[in-house]
C-alpha cells in the first residue's frame, strides 16, 4: 500500500510531463490527459485514505522510502514520503478539488489555443503541492514548496501578452521569494540546531532545544507561510494574482498554495508548541490579516478580487487557529478544508459569471443575474451562506470553532483574538452580502452599459474585443462547468455538519496535531450566539446599503478608509515607499560609494601601481651593464651583512 | 711580510676586473676582465693551499682554470658570432630586452 | 725557496721583496687592462699580469699550477683573446666616454665599496696561521696533484673533461655557419653587375707607390685625390685606409730638395708638406 504514496505524485507529474513535452498534436485531447491524471491521483488518495481508515488511530501513518537524494555523510536527505491522518487530509483536498477544478477548466479553456499547455501547469500545481504535503522531510518539503511557487508563477501569468498578467506573476514570484527565504534559512537553522531535515527526529526533539533557537525557526517557517499563503505583510501579491484565468485563482485560493502556509505551521506545530512567541506571532499575523482581507474585500468592484480579499481574510482565520497551538490546529485544518469547497465554488461561480458576461468582472455591471444563470446563483449563493456561516452549512461549524478556540486560548489575548474574529466574521457577512447582492440581485446594470467606468479594473482580454461596445448576453454555463459547481456546493453544504458530528475530524486529525480544549470565558453558546448576531448586523448593513437602494454603476468616491481599502489598504504604496524607494536609495549608494571609494582604492592602486611601474621601467634599461652593477652592488651588501652578522 | 698580503693583492685584482667588467663595453675587454677575476681567485685558492698545508686549493684552481679555458672557447665564440651578424663587439648594443 | 720558510708565519725578506714589486706591476697590470683603449693592449697588459701570477703561483708552492698558467693562459687563453681581437680589428680603438647615465659612477662607487668591504673582511678574518706546504708536497707537488686529482676529484676531473668536449663542440656550431644558398660562379657575378649597371671594370689596383705595402693605401686619380675604390672593402669599413697624396708630394719635394742640395741651389726655400695619416 505504501508503494501508492509516490504515484500519487507521479501522476499529475508525468501528466505536466506529457503535455508539456507532447507538443501540438496533444492538443485535441491535452485537457483531457490533464482531468485523467488527476483524477487517478484522487483515486490513490482514496485507495490510500480506505487503507488508513481501516487501521488503528496509533498507525495511520504509511512511511515510502523512494531513494537517498544526497547520501553525504553527515548530511542525509532522502526521497521519502510520510503518509499520515494530516497529508492524507491535505491530498484529498487537494486533488478532490483540484480534479473538479481540472473538469471545470475544461469548459472554461476551451477557447484558449494554449489550452492544452494550461493543463500541463495545472498538473504541475498539483504535483508540487502534493509533493509538500507528502515530503517526509523540510528539504524535499522545500522542493514541492518551490514547485508551488513556480507552477503558480506560470499560471498567474498565463495570459503573459497581458503586461498586467506578466506582472501579477512576477510580483507574486518575488513576494513569494521573500517567504521561500524564511523557509530556506529556517531549513539551516534546523540542520545547525538538529543535524537533520527529517520530520520524525526535528519535531521529537523540540523539547531538548533552547527555546531561543526553536524562536528563530518559527518566526522563519512564519516568515514562509506570510509569504505563501498571502499573510500581511507578504499578502500583496494575491490581489494582483487574480490576472490568472479564473480556475487558476480557485486552484490557488481553494486547494492549493495559500494552503501550503497552513499546512507548514501545523505540520510544525511541535516547533511552534515549544515556542511562544514565536507562537504569538502567528496569531497575531493571523488576527491582523483576517481584518485587512476582509475591509479589502468590502472594497473592491472586481468580484474575483473581493473574493481574494476573503480568501485572505479566511486564510487569516486558519494561521490564527493555527497559532493557538493545539486548541487550533484541528479546526485550523477543518476551516482550510472546508474553505476549500466553498471557496472553490465561489471562484467557479465568479468564473462562471464572468463568462456568461463576456469576462467582464466589474460588480457594478452586473445585477439581477439570478434568473439568467440559475444553477450559477444556487450555488454560489450556497457558497455564500457557508461561508458567512450560516447556521447548519460547513462554515458556521468550522469558522464558529476558530471563535471558540480564539476565546479559549484565555486571558487579554484571547479576549483580543476573539473580537477580532468576531469582528471578522461580521464583516465577512458585509461583504459577501454585498457580492451577492451586486451580482444577482437589483436591476440589471448590464444593459445599456457600452462604456467602462474608469475604476474598473483591467478585465481579461476577451473583453477587450467585444465587452465595450456589445452588449452582454448572460446564459447559463455548460455543464462541464456546472457539474463541479454542484459538487462543491454539495461539499460546502454538508462537509461542516458531517466533520463536527461526533467530532469525527478531530478524532481523525488528533493523533498528529494533538488537541487540548483551553479554557473558554465563554461558552460554545454564547460564542454561537455573539457569532450569529455579528453575521445579523453584516447582512443587514450589506442589505440597506446595497439591497435597498440601487447600486450606483460608478464607483461613489467613498470614504477614506474605502478609497484605501480599494488600493488593497495602500500595501502596494507601502511596499513602494518603504522596500522600492528604499532599495533604489540604497542602490544609489551603494553606486556611489562603489564608484568613488571602491573604484577610487581600486583605480588609485592601480594608477600607483602603474606610476611606480613606469619609474621602475626606467631601471629596466636592456644593457647588461647596468644589471650587472646592480648585481654586484647586491653582492657588496651581501658581505656588508655578513661581516655585520659576524661583529654582532 | 705575512702571506695574508696576497690575499689582499687577490681581492684589489678581482675589484679591479669587476669594475673593468661594469666599466667597458667592448665585449673582449669586459672577458678579459672576467679572467681577471678569475685567475684573482686561482691566487687567493693558491695562497688558501699554502695557508692549511694541503694541496685542495690548488686542485681547485686547476679545475678553475679548466673551467675557464672552455668557459672563453664559447665565450669567444659567442662574441665572433655576434661581431658578425652585428658588425660590433660592443656589450650595449644588444639591449634589446627593453621595452 | 725551502720548506722551511714556507711554513714560516712570515716570508722570507726575498719573498716580500719579489711580492710588493711584482705585485705593484701586477696592479698596475690590472688597471692596464681596464682602461686600455685598445683591446689588444689590453690584452697585453693582462698576459704580464698573469706571467706575475704565475710567478707568485710558484711562489706559494704551486708549482704545476705556476707552469700551467703560463702554458695555458698566457700561452693559449691569451693567444686566442689575440686571436679574435685581431679578427674583431686590432686598431678599433673604444671610446672610453660612458653612454648610460651614472654607470661608471655607480660601478666605481661599487667596486670602491666592495674593494674595501672584501679587504676588511680578510682583514678581519686574522689569518695568521700558514701551515706551509712542505709535508704536502713532501713526495713532490706534481705527484701530491695528481694524487688527489685521480683518487678524491676523479669524478670533478671526469666531468671538466666533458665540459671541455661540449665546449669545443658548442665553439664549432656557435661558430660555423651553414650556406643556405649556392656559392655564385664569377660568371653570374659579371652579369649580375652588367645587369646592375653597377661597376663594371675590374676595380683598380690600389697602391700605385711601390715602396709602400699598398694595399691599404689608395690610388690616385689623375688629379691627385685618393680613390677609396682602389682599396678592399674590408679595410674601407675599419676606416683603415691612408691617405698618401700628400706624402707622395712631400716625398718628391725631398728627393727635389736633396738634388738641389747636391747641386748647391741653396737659395731655393723648400716646402714642406706635412705628412696627414688618415685614421679614425
Amino acid at each position: 500500500m505504501e508503494n501508492l504514496i509516490a504515484l500519487l505524485v507521479a501522476a499529475p507529474l508525468l501528466g505536466a510531463a506529457v503535455l508539456l513535452c507532447g507538443g501540438r498534436r496533444l492538443d485535441a485531447v491535452g485537457h483531457w490527459i490533464g482531468v485523467l491524471m488527476s483524477s487517478a491521483s484522487f483515486v490513490f488518495g482514496v485507495i490510500l485514505f480506505a487503507d488508513l481508515l481501516g487501521k488503528d488511530a496509533e498507525h495511520r501513518t504509511l512511511m515510502q522510502h523512494l531513494f537517498s537524494w544526497v547520501p553525504v555523510e553527515g548530511f542525509q536527505a532522502d526521497v521519502a514520503f510520510r503518509l499520515d491522518q494530516l497529508s492524507v487530509t491535505f491530498v484529498l483536498l487537494i486533488t478532490g478539488v483540484g480534479s473538479l477544478i481540472h473538469l471545470y477548466s475544461v469548459g472554461y479553456m476551451e477557447h484558449d489555443e494554449r489550452r492544452r499547455r494550461f493543463f500541463g501547469y495545472l498538473n504541475l500545481f498539483l504535483a508540487a503541492m502534493l509533493l509538500l504535503v507528502l515530503a517526509d522531510n523540510y528539504l524535499l518539503l522545500y522542493v514541492g514548496w518551490e514547485g508551488v511557487g513556480l507552477a503558480s508563477y506560470l499560471l498567474i501569468g498565463f495570459w503573459q501578452h497581458k503586461p498586467s498578467a506578466a506582472t501579477a506573476a512576477k510580483k507574486a514570484f518575488l513576494v513569494n521569494r521573500v517567504g521561500d527565504m524564511g523557509l530556506s534559512i529556517a531549513i539551516m537553522l534546523m540542520f545547525t540546531t538538529f543535524g537533520t531535515f527529517a520530520f520524525g527526529p526535528v519535531l521529537s526533539h523540540t523539547g531538548d532545544t533552547s527555546e531561543g533557537k526553536l524562536t528563530a525557526i518559527g518566526l522563519m517557517l512564519l516568515l514562509a507561510a506570510c509569504g505563501k499563503s498571502a499573510q500581511v505583510p507578504l499578502q500583496s501579491w494575491l490581489g494582483d494574482a487574480m490576472e490568472g484565468p479564473t480556475p487558476v485563482s480557485a486552484l490557488i485560493h481553494a486547494a492549493t498554495m495559500v494552503t501550503a502556509g497552513v499546512y507548514l505551521i501545523v505540520r510544525s506545530g511541535a516547533i511552534f508548541n515549544a515556542a511562544p512567541d514565536a507562537q504569538l506571532a502567528v496569531t497575531v499575523v493571523g488576527a491582523v490579516t483576517l481584518l485587512f482581507g476582509a475591509i479589502v474585500g468590502c472594497a473592491k468592484d472586481d468580484i474575483k478580487k473581493a473574493l481574494a480579499g476573503s480568501t485572505m481574510s479566511q486564510i487569516g482565520y486558519m494561521v490564527l487557529a493555527a497559532g493557538l497551538g493545539p486548541i487550533g490546529y484541528v479546526f485550523a485544518i477543518m476551516h482550510l478544508v472546508t474553505h476549500g469547497f466553498f471557496k472553490a465554488g465561489l471562484f467557479l461561480g465568479a468564473g462562471s459569471v464572468m463568462h456568461g458576461m463576456n469576462d467582464e468582472v466589474d460588480m457594478r455591471k452586473y445585477g439581477g443575474l439570478r434568473k439568467y444563470m440559475p444553477v450559477t446563483f444556487i450555488t454560489f449563493g450556497l457558497g455564500y451562506l457557508a461561508i458567512i456561516g450560516f447556521p447548519g452549512l460547513s462554515g458556521f461549524f468550522s469558522k464558529d470553532k476558530i471563535i471558540e478556540a480564539a476565546f479559549a486560548k484565555g486571558g487579554t489575548e484571547g479576549w483580543i483574538l476573539g473580537t477580532c474574529a468576531l469582528l471578522g466574521a461580521a464583516i465577512t457577512a458585509f461583504y459577501m452580502t454585498r457580492v451577492m447582492l451586486m451580482t444577482f440581485f437589483g436591476e440589471e446594470r448590464w444593459k445599456n452599459q457600452p462604456t467602462r467606468s474608469p475604476e474598473a479594473p483591467s478585465a481579461e482580454p476577451a473583453a477587450e474585443h467585444h465587452g465595450e461596445h456589445a452588449e452582454p448576453h448572460p446564459h447559463e454555463s455548460p455543464k462541464v462547468m456546472t457539474i463541479p459547481m454542484i459538487v462543491l456546493a454539495v461539499g460546502s453544504v454538508f462537509g461542516g455538519a458531517f466533520f463536527s458530528i461526533g467530532d469525527r475530524f478531530l478524532h481523525w486529525l488528533e493523533p498528529v496535531t494533538g488537541h487540548s480544549e483551553g479554557d473558554s470565558p465563554l461558552s460554545a453558546a454564547a460564542v454561537t450566539g455573539g457569532t450569529m448576531v455579528c453575521l445579523l448586523i453584516g447582512v443587514g448593513i450589506a442589505w440597506a446599503m446595497y439591497g435597498r437602494r440601487p447600486v450606483p454603476a460608478v464607483a461613489p468616491r467613498g470614504s477614506l478608509l474605502t478609497r484605501a481599502a480599494r488600493r488593497d489598504l495602500l500595501q502596494d504604496d507601502f511596499n513602494h515607499v518603504v522596500l522600492v524607494r528604499g532599495g533604489e536609495h540604497l542602490t544609489r549608494s551603494l553606486v556611489y560609494v562603489d564608484h568613488t571609494l571602491v573604484d577610487g582604492v581600486v583605480n588609485g592602486t592601480a594608477a600607483s601601481v602603474g606610476g611606480l611601474s613606469g619609474r621602475m621601467r626606467k631601471l629596466q634599461n636592456g644593457f647588461a651593464r647596468s644589471y650587472a652593477v646592480s648585481m654586484f652592488g647586491g653582492a657588496a651588501i651581501l658581505i656588508a651583512a655578513t661581516l655585520l652578522m659576524r661583529a654582532v | 711580510m705575512n702571506p695574508v698580503n696576497y690575499l689582499y693583492l687577490s681581492a684589489l685584482l678581482f675589484t679591479i676586473g669587476a669594475t673593468g667588467v661594469l666599466i667597458r663595453r667592448n665585449a673582449i675587454v669586459v672577458f678579459m676582465c672576467i679572467e681577471l677575476m678569475l685567475n684573482a681567485c686561482n691566487l687567493a685558492f693558491v695562497t688558501f693551499s699554502r695557508m692549511h698545508g694541503n694541496l685542495d686549493g690548488q686542485i681547485i684552481a686547476f679545475f678553475t682554470m679548466v673551467v675557464a679555458a672552455a668557459e672563453v672557447v664559447v665565450g669567444l665564440a659567442i662574441i665572433v658570432s655576434l661581431f658578425r651578424s652585428r658588425h660590433s663587439a660592443s656589450v650595449d648594443d644588444a639591449s634589446l630586452m627593453k621595452l | 725557496m725551502s720548506a722551511q720558510e714556507l711554513a714560516a708565519y712570515s716570508t722570507s725578506t726575498g719573498e716580500a721583496f719579489q711580492f710588493w714589486v711584482l705585485g705593484t706591476v701586477a696592479v698596475i697590470g690590472a688597471l692596464a687592462t681596464v682602461f686600455m683603449k685598445r683591446a689588444v693592449h689590453s690584452a697585453l697588459s693582462l698576459a704580464g699580469t698573469m706571467i706575475i701570477l704565475a710567478i707568485f703561483y710558484l711562489a706559494n708552492g704551486a708549482y704545476f699550477l705556476g707552469i700551467v698558467q703560463i702554458v695555458v693562459y698566457t700561452g693559449a687563453i691569451m693567444m686566442l683573446f689575440l686571436f679574435v681581437v685581431m679578427l674583431v680589428g686590432v686598431t678599433a680603438a673604444d671610446s672610453l666616454k660612458e653612454t648610460i647615465k651614472g654607470q661608471r659612477w655607480l660601478a666605481l662607487l661599487c667596486g670602491l665599496g666592495f674593494g674595501i668591504l672584501l679587504l676588511a673582511g680578510i682583514g678581519n678574518a686574522s689569518l695568521t696561521e700558514f701551515d706551509g706546504l712542505s709535508t704536502a708536497n713532501a713526495n713532490g707537488n706534481v705527484e701530491g696533484l695528481a694524487t688527489l686529482i685521480f683518487t678524491k676529484y676523479v669524478f670533478a676531473f671526469e666531468i671538466t673533461g666533458a665540459l671541455l668536449i661540449t665546449a669545443a663542440v658548442g665553439a664549432m656550431v656557435l661558430t660555423h655557419r651553414e650556406r643556405t644558398e649556392r656559392a655564385k660562379t664569377q660568371r653570374e657575378l659579371s652579369e649580375q653587375r652588367v645587369r646592375e649597371g653597377k661597376y663594371v671594370p675590374p676595380l683598380p689596383a690600389p697602391g700605385v707607390y711601390a715602396r709602400h705595402n699598398a694595399v691599404d693605401i689608395a690610388g690616385l686619380l689623375p688629379d691627385g685625390t685618393p680613390s677609396e675604390l682602389t682599396v678592399s672593402k674590408t679595410l674601407r669599413d675599419r676606416g683603415q685606409i691612408r691617405d698618401v697624396s700628400a706624402e707622395a708630394l712631400n716625398d718628391l719635394k725631398a728627393l727635389e730638395q736633396r738634388a738641389e742640395e747636391r747641386l748647391e741651389r741653396t737659395e731655393i726655400e723648400p716646402a714642406t708638406f706635412k705628412r696627414e695619416e688618415a685614421s679614425k
